[in-house]
């Protein structure tokens, strides 16, 4: 009986301890600041609180603190700044899209735009932005393309990005090698990973990471090859400059300057990075906040431009803001969104180190600040001039999964480069053609 | 005296029909909660799926009817066969190996020994954890660089592995999480079961000159049959569903995937990744089906080994 009556305690405390730990988590996640006396003040207006989803952790308390001033603007408007991880971002929206609890203004990037724009979940803001007289020729034409689908323009440009070559100046320091310039291409990145890779003290010259936007789509074009062709009809993935453009990553890891494909897998490129164990990499400009914040690597990090292949290339992608069709508050919505693309927002993007901002003149904020503390963010911009626009079509997450499918098992040495790239070739036409 | 009978009877039976529609409107009313959630949750959920596997549903809840031309796919899809074939190589190792260990540590706890509370708690704890904390710790245990399994193992000159990347481990990695964490909440419903075994039947078995391992197998098993039968039938179906240790420990562009990745995985990944909610529906129809038949068995072989008191 005393066993049985321990036992029943026990279980009971267990039970508890679950709960609690279930109501801490729950309560966390509603916490969010709602301003005091919202519904007093001058205006008279009822209150309204909306919501604005994105991705993107580290721009989070950038964006809350334009969400601030907005509200400083704006006494009856609430806005909630909601992160949800990238992994999981388009699973919880499209369940949303389909259950009606979409975000008011929410992110969308290009591979959804079209499936998004095509099944009316969006809200043209065309009349809106003649009606306001808001001009987007100050903003990059590419993305303002990019998130006009059937002659409609479906966001407000927020940031863009291009890839880059990171740097860490102390391993090369300590090697006494120069840091990388503009002058580089690919042969001589290759020769200095090689003198800078230390495998007893597990430093790597470079990491061959598995990445897009990030990595292989900027070699493709490099090489000559494309991703897919103008008209979004056909896959480039068949094209030897392709294959070229691929294999360049396979090889770093096959010659050991890079890890492995699985231990990049069990430790990302970006840990290894931001723990010294990695000379160089390629990465977004969307990673600028994180890496130029990074206590360890802010004053060892450097930026450049992408070393050439047979030419200069690289891909340009940008996020951008979209309100949903069904917002209950299209208003508040529009005037967030309006506010999100405005010179003042983008200015605070630009101070905050968030990136480089949409509004071009905010640019130059950015790249003024940032130079004077020792980075080369004008690497981003350079690329731009001869950057192509980030592939995409209507089933674009389609295509790119069976393009994860195959070359992950070129990174991991099972398959070689061209088998690869002639499946995906195959796989990505019959996609299109059901387009 | 047949006539007053017969009155008193009927008298009766007014009587207890009011007192029982009385009864009966509290029960229903005690488990509309339940059974709410049951409806809302599970069984409409579940004939709707069966409803869209017929169907293409893509993005946003657009639909056509398509026949069988989901199931037929499925026939030929390999992605399919091979998270089947995973799904019962996980299912067929953690069931069986968790539940012999979850017996063994409830006879061990059952005993009077030193700081009892203590071991209880400690094996109890992963059933509260959190799967996500569960899964990121174990990850940085298999990390093959930096993780203290091929540390120790470095100790003995024994190469480490990419426990969780390589395809030729990392399902049987992750079976070994499951284990862990399931054996203790298994463990405690076997406690619970062995502490309903009669002091009687061991003092008897004592007299006729038994010792602990003959007392275990022929008086503590089969008196925890009942016990077991649940433990077994309810372990068989989770094994099945499985889905978080693989999604949280496996990372999405690994070649070990295909090779870790469940039926409800696979289905997750048409539904949500490649906007294939029909085909996908399809896919679980498969599993429910399978499901259902282990179920079934298992009822029906229960008399041959399940002993109730």
């Amino acid at each position: 009986m005393g066993i049985k009556r321990n036992l029943l305690v026990f279980l009971v405390i267990c039970v508890s301890i679950a709960l609690i730990a279930g109501c801490g988590a729950g309560q966390k996640g509603t916490g969010s600041g709602t301003p005091e006396n919202a519904s007093e003040g001058t205006s008279k207006e009822p209150p309204i609180t909306i919501s604005y989803g994105l991705w993107d952790k580290s721009l989070q308390p950038i964006y809350r603190k334009i969400a601030d001033e907005f509200e400083k603007a704006h006494s009856n408007i609430t806005v909630n700044v909601d992160v949800s991880p990238w992994n999981e971002y388009w699973t919880k929206l499209e369940a949303a899209a389909t259950g009606g609890t979409l975000p008011d203004v929410f992110w969308m990037n290009g591979p959804n735009i079209v499936r998004y724009a095509e099944a009316n979940i969006l809200m043209p803001i065309d009349d809106r932005l003649a009606k306001d007289n808001v001009d987007l020729t100050n903003y990059p034409q590419s993305l303002v393309k990019l998130y006009t689908v059937e002659e409609k323009n479906y966001t407000m440009p927020l940031f863009w990005d291009t890839s880059a070559l990171w740097y860490n100046k102390e391993i090369f320091d300590n090697a006494g090698v120069p840091y990388p310039d503009d002058t580089w291409d690919f042969e001589k990145l290759k020769e200095v990973a090689a003198q800078l890779t230390d495998k007893s003290k597990d430093i790597y010259g470079i990491a061959a990471k598995m990445h897009n936007q990030g990595g292989y789509y900027n070699t493709i074009l490099q090489a000559g090859g494309f991703i897919i062709s103008e008209d979004r009809k056909t896959s480039g993935f068949d094209k030897p400059e392709t294959i070229e453009g691929i294999k360049v990553w396979p090889d770093l890891i096959n010659e050991g300057l890079s890890p492995t494909f699985q231990q990049m897998l069990d430790t990302s490129q970006t840990s290894l990075f931001e723990s010294g164990k990695l000379a160089m990499i390629y990465d977004g400009s969307w990673m600028y906040p994180q890496y130029s914040k990074n206590d360890y690597l802010k004053d060892k990090l450097g930026i450049t431009v992408m070393p050439k292949l047979k030419q200069r290339g690289g891909v340009l992608h940008g996020v951008g803001a979209a309100i949903s069709a069904k917002t209950k508050n299209p208003d508040a919505a529009w005037k967030f969104l309006k506010f999100l693309g405005s010179q003042e927002a983008n200015d605070i993007f630009a101070q905050e180190q968030g990136g480089l901002p949409a509004y071009l003149p905010s640019v130059d904020v950015f790249v003024e600040q940032e130079t004077e503390k020792g980075y080369n963010v004008k690497a981003f911009l350079e690329q731009v001039e001869y950057a192509t626009m980030y592939p995409c079509s209507k089933y674009t997450s389609k295509w790119q999964e069976q393009e994860t499918k195959y070359l992950k098992r070129v990174w991991a040495g099972e398959m070689s480069a061209e088998e690869a790239c002639k499946k995906i070739a195959e796989e990505m036409n019959r996609i299109l053609a059901t387009e | 005296m047949k006539r007053r009978d017969k009155n008193t009877r009927t008298r009766h039976v007014n009587h207890l029909s009011n007192k029982r529609l009385n009864d009966w409107m509290w029960a229903y009313l005690m488990i509309f909660p339940t059974t709410a959630g049951l409806f809302v949750f599970y069984i409409y959920p579940f004939f709707q799926s069966f409803f869209y596997s017929f169907t293409d549903l893509g993005s946003f809840g657009q639909y056509a009817w398509v026949g069988l031309q989901n199931y037929v796919r499925l026939v030929g899809d390999t992605e399919v066969w091979q998270a089947l074939l995973n799904t019962v190589i996980y299912t067929v190792l953690s069931v069986p190996v968790g539940i012999c260990l979850s017996i063994l540590i409830a006879a061990l706890l059952n005993s009077k020994i030193k700081g009892l509370g203590t071991y209880r708690t400690l094996y109890f704890l992963p059933a509260v954890t959190m799967p996500v904390a569960i899964a990121m710790v174990w990850r940085w245990l298999y990390n093959m660089d930096y993780g203290l399994i091929n540390s120790i193992l470095e100790r003995f000159s024994i190469e480490g592995r990419a426990w969780v990347s390589d395809p030729k481990f990392a399902l049987y990695s992750v079976i070994i999480v499951a284990i862990w964490s399931t054996v203790g909440y298994n463990m405690v419903i076997i406690l619970a079961g062995m502490q309903q075994c009669s002091r009687t039947y061991y003092e008897a078995a004592e007299i006729d000159g038994a010792g602990t391992i003959t007392k275990f197998f022929k008086i503590t098993i089969p008196l925890i049959t009942p016990t077991l039968f649940f433990v077994t039938v309810m372990s068989l179906i989770r094994a099945f569903q499985v889905f978080d240790t693989i999604y949280l420990m496996i990372e999405r562009n690994s070649t070990a995937l295909e090779r870790t990745q469940s039926l409800v995985y696979l289905y997750y990944r048409n539904a949500f990744i490649l906007h294939e909610k029909g085909y996908a529906s399809a896919n679980v129809m498969v599993l429910f089906v399978i499901i259902l038949i282990i179920t079934y068995i298992q009822f029906k072989s229960q008399n041959k080994w399940v002993h109730y008191e």
